[in-house]
């Protein structure tokens, strides 16, 4: 009466080929992973390279703006939209790849720069409120950025031969009249250009100009003539915005800590496959397979929805790969139980599932109760760690209920190792 | 057959034990209170790539024009590396002329400005707060789900246990004066959901041993689910530890603040699992049976 379901004609052969298949398939998918593939003009990025990395890996600056409460002037969801849509076009000025700029709570703006390292750099670029003013000698305000169409940083060859960077404005129609009323009324005196205040360029008028054209001289070099072109074409911040946190990682340190932690992960990973191996021998095998096809998908999901790998984030991997072994260790223990009251094999491994599934589910809906409180109330790299967890967790108990399972029968099946021994009796 | 240990037996003992080690625990938050780093307090962290081994004295000729009150420290491989940590933020202008002075001195190139962080203090106190209401509402959560799935006692211990990990995460930074930072938050909360996941796999024995026993058999009860489930709890904290531990001896900075409350929390979760949270049931549970009969 021992083992009689597992005597099924057919049954050892197609279990065998089933085996023989998925480890291929596991093998085949791991390589495409790690190494990529090119099929005609389809190509297949390592995943390495498929996954955007942090702050803290790449290196960059990050930086929290708070808008602050002018008198009279309340901080409204319109104006911090507005001063969002600013600074990303701003920053889009800067030629840099992939900035993150998100609203963070009430007031506060964050704003994300990879690959950039110059903190005071990029402060001047998102953070100033940029109002461009021309002032008149008696003071009073004769135009404003909002009426420039066109800003560009130009080089301008003056008389004497020598080449500087310059600013070119282009003022839209109201800017046009404005500007020849003004020159035409303050011929030979001087109109200050005021940046938040700060006199940028204080020219002499020599003629009244009805083109709609000035120049802003007396920039250092083209960079600083390019940020300031940008500042002005994007217009003023419609709230001053204060920098309340900021950070920069330079690009040496990321890459060193991301390649001792894959290092520090492999061991760990590896100590867990070989203790599942020698601990629980033939489940363990299939653990360890398991684990194979969990760390897969969680790499596969990680690109699809372009999760965002940070130092906690690859901490919580490695952490979740030790936590999925869990549901394995339960359902073996449980085998192991079912195979000492006398069970055979078959109807030990049938129950053990069966039995432990309770246990797993309930564990794992507290597990991502704690993860959904940590995505709803945490920020940044907190809540990219929430999503880890909560990817891993619903993916940890997919392969331990299905793939551990298949693998398991399919592997009995085969008859190869038919002592109950090997199975933890 | 395997052998059974008497657990709930000796409950007694791990009461006192554990209760001891939560006084403790308590009393260090009470009096020396936590030691919290930029992420709650504010303040500048500048990390500089020196390239040679330094004194302190000479690097305090620099830093103490822009703050006397600065921490300074070592870091990286060789200790080559210069950790300033002041407590008024410096701005970014500030930041900039310090570091000038430095790459003047020691010769050194841009890219050995390794990073700088500055947080203002009004940022750190909203992160305290939400933490805590994270940890609050992440708790009561959990107790409605046990208590639907299971029922109200069952909750009630496993949160008991849950908040004896914390407390001893917590009592160990304390007591040792590790800074605390943003990745504790989040490894805290990791931990309150495993705690209870180890839990629950014992309650989970509990509630199918219940229809083989007899009312009566309540201490035979919990004690062999206990040890029923005990190898299960052992190996898979054994597991999580062979991993992370791994990991932590590479010595990356934030993922050592990540990943030591970790260390310490699952050896408590385990070891509250196995020896409190099951104990605690059984003695309310006999009391409540005993006031029914």
């Amino acid at each position: 009466m021992k083992k009689k379901v597992y005597k099924k004609k057919g049954t050892r052969s197609k279990s065998t080929v089933g085996f023989v298949l998925i480890l291929a398939i596991i093998a085949f998918t791991s390589f495409v992973m790690i190494n990529g593939l090119q099929v005609g003009i389809y190509e297949i990025l390592p995943v390495k390279d498929n996954v955007n990395y942090g702050l803290d890996l790449t290196g960059g600056v990050y930086v929290v703006l708070e808008a602050k409460e002018a008198k009279g002037d309340p901080v409204t969801d319109e104006k911090i939209n507005r001063a969002i849509a600013i600074i990303q076009e701003r920053i889009d000025g800067l030629g840099v790849s992939e900035p993150i700029i998100a609203r963070q709570g009430e007031n506060r703006i964050r704003v994300s720069i990879p690959d950039m390292q110059d903190q005071k750099e990029a402060l001047d670029v998102i953070g100033k409120t940029a109002q461009l003013e021309f002032v008149g000698p008696d003071g009073e305000v004769v135009l404003t950025g909002e009426r420039v169409k066109e800003s560009n940083a130009v080089y301008q060859t003056d008389e004497t031969g020598a080449r500087s960077a310059v600013v070119t404005l282009k003022f839209n129609e109201a800017g046009t009249e404005a500007f020849a009323e003004a020159t035409a009324k303050y011929i030979n005196q001087v109109i200050e250009i005021k940046l938040d205040g700060e006199v940028i360029s204080a020219p002499q008028v020599q003629t009244k100009i009805t083109g709609g054209e000035a120049v802003i001289t007396g920039m250092a070099n083209i960079e600083e003539a390019g940020n300031l072109a940008t500042l002005i074409q994007a217009g003023a911040l419609p709230v001053e915005l204060e920098p309340v946190e900021v950070r920069t990682i330079g690009p040496t340190l990321g890459q060193d800590s991301l390649e001792k932690s894959i290092i520090g992960g492999a061991i760990g990973i590896s100590l867990v496959f070989a203790f599942m191996l020698f601990y629980y021998r033939v489940p363990g095998f299939i653990a360890d397979l398991a684990l194979i096809v969990y760390v897969l998908l969680n790499f596969l999901v990680y690109s699809l929805i372009g999760v965002t790998i940070t130092l906690p984030g690859v901490a919580g991997i490695i952490l979740s790969i030790g936590m999925a072994v869990d549901a394995n260790v339960i359902i073996f223990e449980r085998i192991k139980e079912e195979l000492r009251i006398g069970k055979s094999l078959g109807a030990a491994i049938d129950s053990g599932f069966k039995e432990a599934f309770s246990s797993i589910f309930d564990g794992n809906v507290t597990v991502v109760i704690a993860g959904l409180v940590l995505f709803a109330l945490g920020s940044g790299t907190v809540k990219g760690f929430a999503v880890t967890l909560l990817i891993g967790t619903a993916i940890s108990m997919f392969t331990a209920l299905t793939v551990t399972r298949h693998l398991l029968k399919m592997f009995v099946n085969m008859q190869i190792v038919k002592n109950t021994k090997f199975y933890g009796a | 057959m395997k052998k059974k240990f008497n657990i709930i037996g000796k409950r007694k003992f791990f009461f006192i034990f554990s209760t001891i080690l939560m006084i403790i625990c308590i009393g260090s938050l009470l009096i020396n209170g936590l030691n919290y780093g930029i992420d709650f307090k504010g303040g500048t962290i500048i990390q500089i790539e020196m390239h040679q081994t330094f004194k302190t004295d000479e690097i305090r000729e620099i830093t103490d024009t822009f703050d006397e009150s600065a921490d300074i420290t070592y870091a990286g491989e060789e200790q080559t590396q210069l950790m300033i940590n002041t407590q008024e933020s410096l701005n970014e202008e500030q930041i900039e002329s310090l570091f000038s002075k430095f790459q003047e001195k020691y010769d050194l190139k841009g890219k050995d400005l390794l990073s700088s962080e500055k947080v203002s203090a009004t940022i750190g106190d909203e992160f305290k707060t939400q933490s805590i209401l994270a940890s609050v509402i992440a708790v009561l959560l959990i107790l409605v789900y046990i208590t639907f799935r299971f029922e109200f006692l069952f909750g009630f211990s496993a949160v008991l246990a849950l908040a004896h990990d914390l407390i001893a995460v917590l009592g160990a930074y304390s007591i040792f004066g590790v800074e605390v930072n943003s990745p504790f938050i989040a490894a805290m909360l990791t931990i309150l959901g495993f705690s209870v996941n180890d839990t629950i796999v014992i309650f989970d024995r509990i509630r199918e041993n219940r229809r083989k026993y007899k009312k009566s058999q309540l201490f035979e009860l919990t004690n062999d689910s206990v040890n029923q489930t005990m190898g299960r709890s052992i190996n898979t904290t054994l597991c999580v530890l062979l991993a992370i531990i791994s990991l932590y001896l590479m010595g990356v900075q934030s993922i050592q603040d990540f990943i030591l409350p970790l260390i310490i929390g699952f050896i408590s979760g385990s070891y509250s699992t196995i020896f409190i949270a099951s104990s605690f049931w059984y003695v309310a549970q006999e009391k409540r049976q005993a006031a029914k009969a």
